[in-house]
């Protein structure tokens, strides 16, 4: 009996919790569950300013309450004629004070909070050796994807961007293009992408992605920037520094990936000049330049997602590479037919370029 | 011309209206313009929330998803809310300073034909190539690189109209200052006279920025001008000052004659004199100057710099105390008085609690830093709407039911009033509480579709029922509006039974003269203070009977307006190149509107005179139908 009922009580507290988290969003892109010191700082000022805001709601909902309870014409009799009252400078004086000193209770936080979140003072630091003691990314915006660059590292990649935890991340924005907005809702707040001007700020990642469900925290475009604005999506990848410097280096060699299988080498000849000349807009080595007018694809075969929001299997992979205005309205690829003298890819094709492309890894 | 009135037929009536330059029934051409545009405003916010009310709808496509976003935000804002307020403006603001008409009649005519054909413009977008697509907000980097004509309706349509608006706001002003009934002192004048004024003064200082940044805008789309091609050395951040530069004033521009909506609804159903009158007026002028200081916190995210972000920060939260010490005055009317829930009424307490919530998250959005992650999520869509739909458009309703019997006549059925009022202010608090949420898990604004894997299903299919029951609402309340008409029970100078202003001592709807006799005005609430004291005739009046002189009809202003809706069809397809027939197009609509400017300029128009005899056997005859 007693047993049945702490069942029953985990069962409630944990239909609770999950009532209470399903409240919260997920965290791989909630505000509600903050996983760096910028979002927590953010959420910090939520709440204050929801108490604040919850006592201003209450103290009117009491008088407004009272006032139409209290005074309506059927209690007041019909042909009652009010005192017409002019008003109280006294009453006045209260309700201009009190919000006064309930905005200056917000101020403080607010102007301190503003100047520390754009504190970008330390971002140049360099140790002794020369290198910067922070990691910075310049973060380009384009039709619908993400380019990332590591200048100090000289490497880049696209739509998954991987992050050192416990550390201050510069990030620099443009856009190349439309205006955009670069948020990671769950890490910070957003800052926008301008066509001409570069946008500095940064974030602190303190959770390692490997921890959710999905395993990559969730990143939007949050400035409209065309038809598919809502599919700009990108990925966050938290690792912790070792695992990070392990990164970087494997991105960092010159070696050209192998295609392992003929399956795949037959995707890598496709993919090639003599095939649909891919490699045109698409480079394959992460330790390139900037500015591909399509996203870097070394890292393919380990991102979370085909074109930043579709599952990651080879079904979606082919699909997009047949149409990819079916899947993105308004974006620059060209459909693969195109390519191929106005003739559609044969599925042996197709299965080629995903067995070579899902073979894009640096990671073991 | 003779005030007695005559069974017109129907070509008539239109042909009247045409040409008409009484301010009454300029009102109801705003009101029904307005109206048409603000169901269609609603059938486009029905179809987002078709989209959006499960994941991966396919309901819409992504480009006409923006498109209809685009329309649904410029509908709503510049063709319906405004001009219905305008139409109460119009109908009642002359009528409670006891003027014979507003200053310019000509002008307000022009005023509403360039607005109305500056909305027809737009709208035509849908039928002639896609309508605009880059937001209400229209920003310049996503405007310039949209294709086909869409952005080119926008700026032509908005430049159309917004002269309309500014015309319109020039008016009332000299109006107010200069129209006055003897006695009106400036702090006697109605709550809902000074949001006019003070509304008026935004829109004459609010609108050249946005005429600017959209002649800036047509320049660059049309003549390859560079203001915000940033590849020229252009800067897109410009547009966004300009249009924020109006774009806040826009939003007091709005909420304040709603505010003197209210205001006047607060004192007649609770039978009390409005409390703290003179905070009140002073609030209003401090929230219409303010609203000027505060427009970068719509440009937080933009990289404005903390010392920017911070001085706006501080000013955006200033705007609350003026705000709040109006709704306390609001609290403190009704606090004592005699409360009658009449469907005004309603609207009207209902109000409070949603503009207070409204606000609330307005100052924590002032928050900068919180801001970065509020700003362009689905919270500041739930804000904006609280705020103009739990403000402007209850306000809207509530004055529909108020001025319904002053401007036709006859009352909308209070028992259909509240059922419009129940299913639309549910839905409403359905449809939008819940974005808060959907802003703070994560949810970006416009969008068109959204995963599964987000976690925004639930909160989004609330979101869309909540939109059914607003529906529903707005249906009932044109099945009222509708069986209103065809019963037409005709009602008395007073049909609420306690007005207190100049408006409810003349008969509903007014001769087209207004007051044979100019009233006296005797202090604040003037009709009242004459009720109170038992005074028989209703007013006392300023000036014995006599002749009265009226301007004449003129369909000047209708060819003037079509003029420019000709010419920017001509400035529309001229750059097209392939179109040689366009600037002839553009020729003759400008030759139209500047041919008539000249006929109105060299025609003297002297106007007519009412005789003291006809206006005798007006009164005799209780006729209140004008001409």
């Amino acid at each position: 009996m007693m047993k049945g009922i702490k069942k029953w009580r985990l069962f409630a507290l944990m239909t609770a919790l999950l009532v209470f988290l399903a409240g919260c969003g997920r965290e791989e892109i909630s505000t509600l569950i903050p996983a760096g010191e910028v979002a927590q700082d953010q959420f910090n000022l939520l709440i204050l300013s929801s108490i604040v805001m919850l006592f201003v709601i209450i103290v009117v909902s009491i008088i407004f309450v009272l006032a139409i309870v209290k005074f309506r014409r059927s209690k007041m009799g019909e042909d009652m004629i009010p005192e017409q009252v002019e008003g109280s400078a006294r009453l006045e004086f209260l309700w201009t004070a009190v919000p006064i000193v309930l905005l200056l209770i917000l101020a403080v936080p607010t102007v301190y909070s503003t100047f520390d979140l754009a504190d970008v003072s330390t971002m140049d630091v360099q140790a002794e050796d020369g290198t910067s003691t922070h990691l910075t990314v310049n973060v380009t915006g384009k039709l619908y994807w993400w380019e990332f660059e590591y200048p100090e590292q000289g490497i880049v990649t696209a739509q998954e961007l991987v992050v050192p935890t416990d550390e201050r991340v510069y990030f620099n924005l443009i856009s190349a293009d439309i205006k955009h907005s670069f948020w990671i809702p769950s890490v910070g707040g957003k800052l926008d992408v301008n066509p001409e001007n570069v946008n500095t700020f940064y974030l602190t990642f303190n959770q390692e992605s490997s921890e959710l469900d999905d395993g990559v925290f969730y990143g939007k475009c949050a400035e409209l920037c065309g038809p598919s604005h809502a599919l700009m999506d990108f990925k966050v990848k938290t690792v912790d520094r070792e695992e990070f410097d392990q990164w970087v280096t494997a991105m960092q060699s010159e070696e050209p990936p192998v295609a392992e299988g003929d399956l795949a080498q037959q995707g890598e000849e496709l993919f090639g000049p003599d095939g649909l000349a891919c490699i045109q807009c698409h480079a394959i080595s992460g330790s390139g330049g900037t500015g591909g007018i399509g996203p870097n694809l070394a890292t393919f075969g380990d991102r979370n997602r085909v074109a930043g929001y579709l599952e990651h299997n080879e079904e979606n992979l082919k699909n997009w590479i047949q149409d990819p205005q079916e899947y993105k309205p308004g974006n620059l690829m060209p459909d693969a037919s195109s390519l191929n003298n106005g003739e559609e890819l044969s599925e042996q094709e197709l299965d080629a370029l995903a067995a070579y492309l899902m073979g894009l890894t640096v990671e073991e | 011309m003779s005030s007695i009135a005559q069974k017109k037929g129907f070509g008539a009536t239109i042909w009247d209206f045409m040409t008409t330059v009484d301010h009454k029934k300029i009102a109801i051409l705003y009101l029904i313009s307005g109206g048409f545009f603000f169901l269609v405003g609603g059938i486009e916010a029905m179809m987002i929330r078709i989209q959006l009310a499960k994941a991966g709808n396919d309901f819409l496509s992504a480009g006409l998803y923006n498109e209809i976003i685009t329309m649904h935000g410029t509908t709503m804002i510049f063709l319906a809310s405004m001009p219905i307020l305008l139409a109460f403006m119009n109908a009642i603001m002359p009528l409670q300073i006891g003027a014979r008409d507003v200053a310019f009649p000509f002008l307000n005519s022009l005023g509403f034909w360039l607005f109305f054909f500056g909305g027809i413009f737009l709208n035509l977008s849908w039928f002639m190539g896609g309508a605009p697509d880059a937001g209400w907000t229209n920003y310049a980097s996503l405007a310039l690189a949209s294709e086909g004509h869409g952005i080119d309706f926008y700026t032509l349509g908005l430049t159309i109209s917004g002269f309309g608006t500014l015309i319109a706001g020039i008016n009332f002003l000299v109006t107010i200052i200069n129209m006055r009934a003897p006695g009106m002192t400036y702090m006697r004048m109605p709550l809902f006279t000074w949001t006019t004024f003070v509304a008026s003064a935004l829109i004459l200082l609010a609108f050249p920025p946005l005429t600017v940044g959209l002649f800036f805008m047509v320049f660059d789309r049309l003549f390859g001008a560079s203001f915000f091609a940033v590849e020229m050395g252009g800067n897109t951040i410009i547009w966004e000052h300009l249009f924020w530069i109006f774009g806040h004033p826009e939003v007091y521009i709005l909420i304040l004659p709603a505010f003197g909506i209210f205001s006047e609804i607060f004192a007649i159903f609770s039978r009390k004199r409005l409390f703290g009158y003179t905070a009140l007026v002073f609030a209003t002028i401090l929230i219409g100057f303010y609203g000027f200081m505060v427009w970068a916190h719509h440009m937080f995210t933009v990289g404005l710099g903390p010392t920017a972000n911070a001085v706006f920060a501080l000013a955006t939260m200033i705007i609350a105390v003026p705000t709040g010490i109006k709704i306390f005055n609001w609290l403190l009317t009704i606090w004592g008085g005699s409360i009658s829930f009449t469907t005004p009424m309603i609207y009207a307490v209902a109000f409070i609690p949603s503009f207070v919530a409204g606000g609330v998250t307005g100052v924590m959005q002032a928050i900068a830093p919180l801001d970065y992650q509020l700003h362009d999520s689905y919270f500041i869509v739930a804000h904006f709407h609280y705020v103009i739909v739990g403000g402007v458009v209850l306000a809207i309703l509530a004055g529909t039911h108020l001025y319904w019997p002053k401007m036709f006549g006859t009352m909308l059925s209070e028992k259909l009033g509240k059922w419009t009022f129940w299913f639309f202010f549910i839905g409403f608090h359905l449809t939008f509480f819940i974005q808060h949420f959907l802003g703070l898990m994560g949810m970006p604004r416009r969008v068109y579709t959204f995963g599964a894997d987000q976690g925004w299903d639930l909160f989004n299919a609330i979101s869309s029922a909540g939109a059914i029951f607003m529906a529903i609402g707005v249906i009932i309340l044109l099945v009222n509006v509708v069986m209103t008409t065809i019963k037409n029970e005709r009602v008395g100078n007073d049909p609420w039974g306690d007005g207190r202003t100049l408006e409810w001592a003349i008969p509903s709807p007014p001769p087209f003269y207004n007051f044979a006799q100019t009233p006296l005005v005797r202090g604040l609430d003037s009709f009242w203070i004459e009720k109170m004291e038992g005074n028989k005739k209703g007013m006392i009046f300023a000036e014995p009977l006599g002749d009265i002189h009226m301007p004449n009809n003129s369909f000047i202003p209708f060819v003037m307006s079509l003029g420019m809706f000709v010419a920017s069809f001509g400035a529309l397809y001229f750059l097209d190149g392939d179109k040689p027939w366009a600037l002839a197009v553009l020729v003759i609509g400008l030759l139209i509107t500047f041919g008539s400017m000249l006929v109105r300029s060299l025609k003297d128009d002297l106007g007519f005179h009412i005789t003291k005899a006809e206006l005798l056997k007006d009164a005799k005859g209780g006729n209140t139908d004008g001409h």
